[in-house]
C-alpha cells in the first residue's frame, strides 16, 4: 500500500515538472502573440521606424538581420560542412592526435559564450584584421577597422559553425556503410564517393544544419552588441562596411534604453513576435527536413 | 597489408598515390584545422588586450579626439556613459594633468566598487563576481530539480506517444533567443514576481536568476533525459526481475547509474548560465552591488562587457578590464566544460563497461 502511495506521488511530481514546464513555454509564446499580433500590419513589416521608434515599421532591423545571416551562412556552412566531412568520412577509427585536437575544438567552440565571441570579433577582426587591412590599404584611415556587417557576420558564422557540424555529421553516420563500400569496390576513389555517393545522401542533414544555424544566428545578440549592429540607422546596408540594424538588438535597445519605453510597448511586442515566428519557423523546417529524411530511409 | 617485395618492386597492394585525392584530403584537412584554429585565435586575441593592465602605468585620461573617433555601438543617442566621459573629460581639464590620475594596480580589481567610468575610475570585480555567482546558483537550483524530473518522467515514465511529443516540445525551449526570455522577464515575470513576493527592487537578482533558469532547463533536460534513457536496459530489467515495481526501480537503479550523465548536465547548465549575457542584461537591475541578499539588484560580469563595452574607448584601461572579464569568462566555461567532458567519458564509460559484464 505504501509503495503504491509512493509510486504515485513520485509519477505526480516528474509529471508535474514536466507540465510545468510545457506550461511555461505556452505561456510566454501566448503572451507575446497577445501583446503584439495587432501591430503586425504589412506597413509594419515593410516600413522603416519614424516617430523616434514609436511610429512605422521595423524593415531596416528584418532586411539587417538577413543580410547578416546570409552572409554567415555562405561562411559557417561551407566550413562546418567540410570539418564534418573530415571527422566523419576522413578521420580514422584510432583517433589520430590531429582528430582528437578538431573534437576538442568544435566541443570547445560549442561552449564559448557568445558574448565572449563578441570580443574575438572585436579584438581579432576589428582591432588586427580591420585594423591592419586599413593601415596597408588606406594609409591608417579608418575604413575596415570598425564594426561593420561583414565583421559581425563573420563573429556569428564560427559561432554557429558547431550547430552545422553536428548536424551533417549526423546526416554522415546515417549513410549506410555498405554504400560506400560498394562505391569503393567499384573502383571509385575515396572523394568520388564522398562526392557522389556519400553527400548527395546527406544533403538534408546539411539543409537541417544550415537551417539550425540560420534560426541560432538570427536570435543571438550578445555578439554583434559592439561588432556590428545599431539602432537606428538612415539607410538599409548596402556594402559589408555599413553597420545593420537587427531584431534582437532592436528589442534589447527599444525596451531598455528607449527614450520612451512605454508609447512603444506594443512594438516591442511585435518586434519579438517577428522574430520568434523566424525562429520557430525555422526550426519548424529543420524538423520537417529530418522527419521526411527518416521516412524516406525507413521505405 | 603490402608485401615488402625483395626487388624493390611497386607491390600491386600498394595504394597508389592519387594526386587529386591528395589534395582534397589535404585540403578538408586544413579547413578542418580552422575550427583549432579559431579557438587559439580566440585565446590570443581576447587575451591580448589585457596585456596593458598587467604591466604598471598611469590611468590614461581620456581626450576628446579619442572619444570622438573611437567609440563603438551607435552614435546617434548620447546615453548617459558617453555623457559622463565628458563629465570626466571636463573634470580632467578642470584638474590639470595626468598628475591626479592613480596609478592602476592588478590589485584594484579585487576591490568592491566597479566604478570605471568616474573622476577616480575604480575596478573592483568583486561585485561583478557575486551578482553572477548569485544569479548562476538560483538559475541552476531552480532549474534542475525541474529539468531533472521532468527528464526522469520523459525517459521513464511516459507512454511513448506522450514521449514523442514532450521532447521536441521541451526542446523548442531551447530554440528562444535568449533576448526573448529576457523580454519576457523584463516586461511580465518582473511585475508578476513583484506583486507576488511584493520585495523593493522590481529587477533584480531573483527575477535574473528565475529568468536565467528558463535558458538552462532544456540543456539539463536533454543531456539528462540521454544519460537517464541511455543507461543499459538489464539494470531496469535485474531490478524487475528481483521484485521492485517500477518507481524504485526509477529511483534506487536507473537514477543513481544515470548520474555522471546528471552531473554532466548540471555543469553544462552552470557553464551556459555563467556566460549569458541578454537575460542577464535585461532582468537583473544591472546594479554592481556587494550584498547577499537575493532581492537586491546585481550587475553580472558578462552583463557587464555587454553593456560597457559599446561606448568605451579604445585603449582605454576600462576597455582593458573589460576583455580581462571576458578572459575570465572564457577560462571558467571552458574549465566547465572540459570537467563535463572528461568526467561523462571516463566515468560513464568505466562504469558501463565494467559492470555490464
Amino acid at each position: 500500500m505504501k509503495n503504491k502511495v509512493i509510486g504515485n506521488i513520485i509519477l505526480l511530481v516528474t509529471g508535474l515538472s514536466t507540465l510545468l514546464i510545457i506550461a511555461v513555454i505556452v505561456y510566454l509564446i501566448s503572451e507575446v502573440v497577445i501583446g503584439g499580433h495587432h501591430y503586425i500590419t504589412w506597413d509594419f513589416l515593410t516600413k522603416a521606424p519614424s516617430d523616434g521608434m514609436t511610429g512605422g515599421g521595423i524593415f531596416p532591423a528584418i532586411i539587417g538581420t538577413f543580410s547578416m545571416v546570409m552572409i554567415m551562412s555562405l561562411m559557417g556552412v561551407p566550413i562546418g560542412t567540410i570539418t564534418a566531412i573530415y571527422l566523419h568520412e576522413y578521420a580514422s577509427k584510432k583517433q589520430s592526435f590531429f582528430t582528437k585536437m578538431i573534437r576538442f575544438a568544435v566541443n570547445t567552440l560549442a561552449g564559448v559564450p557568445a558574448i565572449v565571441f563578441g570580443l574575438f570579433g572585436l579584438g581579432f577582426f576589428i582591432q588586427f584584421i580591420g585594423s591592419g587591412v586599413d593601415k596597408t590599404l588606406y594609409g591608417g584611415q579608418l575604413h575596415w577597422g570598425q564594426p561593420n556587417l561583414l565583421w559581425a557576420s563573420l563573429t556569428m558564422a564560427f559561432l554557429t559553425i558547431p550547430v552545422v557540424i553536428i548536424s551533417v555529421e549526423e546526416a554522415l553516420k546515417n549513410v549506410p556503410d555498405d554504400l560506400r563500400a560498394g562505391s569503393l569496390a567499384l573502383g571509385a576513389t575515396k572523394w568520388q564517393t564522398i562526392r557522389k555517393v556519400v553527400l548527395p545522401q546527406s544533403l538534408s542533414g546539411i539543409m537541417t544544419g544550415t537551417v539550425l544555424a540560420i534560426s541560432r544566428g538570427a536570435g543571438e545578440v550578445a555578439p554583434i552588441l559592439f561588432t556590428g549592429a545599431a539602432y537606428f540607422l538612415p539607410k538599409l546596408p548596402h556594402s559589408l562596411t555599413d553597420q545593420f540594424m537587427n531584431l534582437g538588438y532592436h528589442v534589447y535597445i527599444m525596451s531598455t534604453q528607449s527614450t520612451d519605453v512605454e508609447a512603444t510597448k506594443g512594438i516591442q511586442y511585435a518586434t519579438v513576435l517577428v522574430l520568434l515566428a523566424i525562429t520557430f519557423s525555422l526550426n519548424m523546417i529543420a524538423v520537417v527536413i529530418r522527419y521526411r529524411h527518416r521516412m524516406k530511409l525507413n521505405k | 597489408m603490402s608485401k615488402k617485395s625483395k626487388y624493390n618492386i611497386k607491390n600491386s597492394l600498394d595504394r597508389k598515390f592519387r594526386l587529386g585525392e591528395f589534395l582534397i584530403e589535404n585540403f578538408i584537412k586544413s579547413i578542418s584545422f580552422l575550427s583549432f584554429a579559431v579557438i587559439i585565435l580566440i585565446f590570443i586575441f581576447v587575451f591580448r588586450e589585457t596585456l596593458p593592465i598587467f604591466s604598471p602605468k598611469e590611468l590614461k585620461p581620456v581626450k576628446q579626439e579619442e572619444v570622438e573617433m573611437e567609440t563603438y555601438g551607435d552614435e546617434t543617442t548620447p546615453t548617459e556613459s558617453d555623457l559622463s566621459i565628458q563629465k570626466r573629460n571636463d573634470q580632467a581639464a578642470v584638474n590639470g594633468s595626468t598628475e591626479n590620475q592613480k596609478e592602476f594596480k592588478l590589485a584594484d580589481l579585487a576591490g568592491k566598487d566597479w566604478q570605471p567610468v568616474s573622476s577616480e575610475p575604480k575596478y573592483g570585480l568583486l561585485s561583478l563576481f557575486i551578482g553572477t555567482l548569485k544569479v548562476t546558483l538560483l538559475a541552476v537550483l531552480f532549474a534542475a530539480p525541474i529539468a531533472i524530473s521532468a527528464a526522469l518522467y520523459t525517459a521513464v515514465f511516459a507512454p511513448r506517444k506522450t514521449k514523442e511529443f514532450i521532447k521536441p516540445f521541451i526542446e523548442l525551449l531551447a530554440g528562444f533567443p535568449s533576448v526573448v526570455i529576457g523580454f519576457f522577464a523584463l516586461v511580465t515575470l518582473a511585475t508578476f514576481l513583484q506583486d507576488i513576493l511584493g520585495y523593493q527592487y522590481r529587477l533584480n537578482a531573483f527575477v535574473g536568476g528565475i529568468a536565467l533558469s528558463l535558458a538552462v532547463i532544456p540543456i539539463i533536460y536533454t543531456v539528462a533525459e540521454d544519460a537517464i534513457s541511455s543507461v543499459p536496459k538489464i539494470y531496469t530489467e535485474a531490478s524487475l526481475a528481483l521484485g521492485a515495481n517500477k518507481w524504485q526501480t526509477a529511483i534506487f537503479v536507473v537514477l543513481p547509474a544515470a548520474i555522471p550523465g546528471i552531473f554532466a548536465s548540471l555543469i553544462l547548465g552552470v557553464g551556459r548560465a555563467f556566460g549569458e549575457t541578454m537575460i542577464v542584461l535585461m532582468a537583473t537591475g544591472n546594479a554592481p552591488l556587494v550584498s547577499l541578499g537575493i532581492f537586491d539588484p546585481v550587475r553580472t560580469l558578462s552583463a557587464t562587457i555587454g553593456a560597457e563595452m559599446a561606448e568605451v574607448v579604445f585603449g582605454d584601461t576600462h576597455y582593458n578590464v573589460l576583455f580581462f572579464i571576458g578572459s575570465l569568462l572564457f577560462v571558467i566555461t571552458f574549465v566547465l566544460n572540459a570537467i563535463a567532458e572528461f568526467y561523462v567519458r571516463n566515468k560513464l564509460l568505466k562504469r558501463f563497461k565494467g559492470e555490464a559484464n
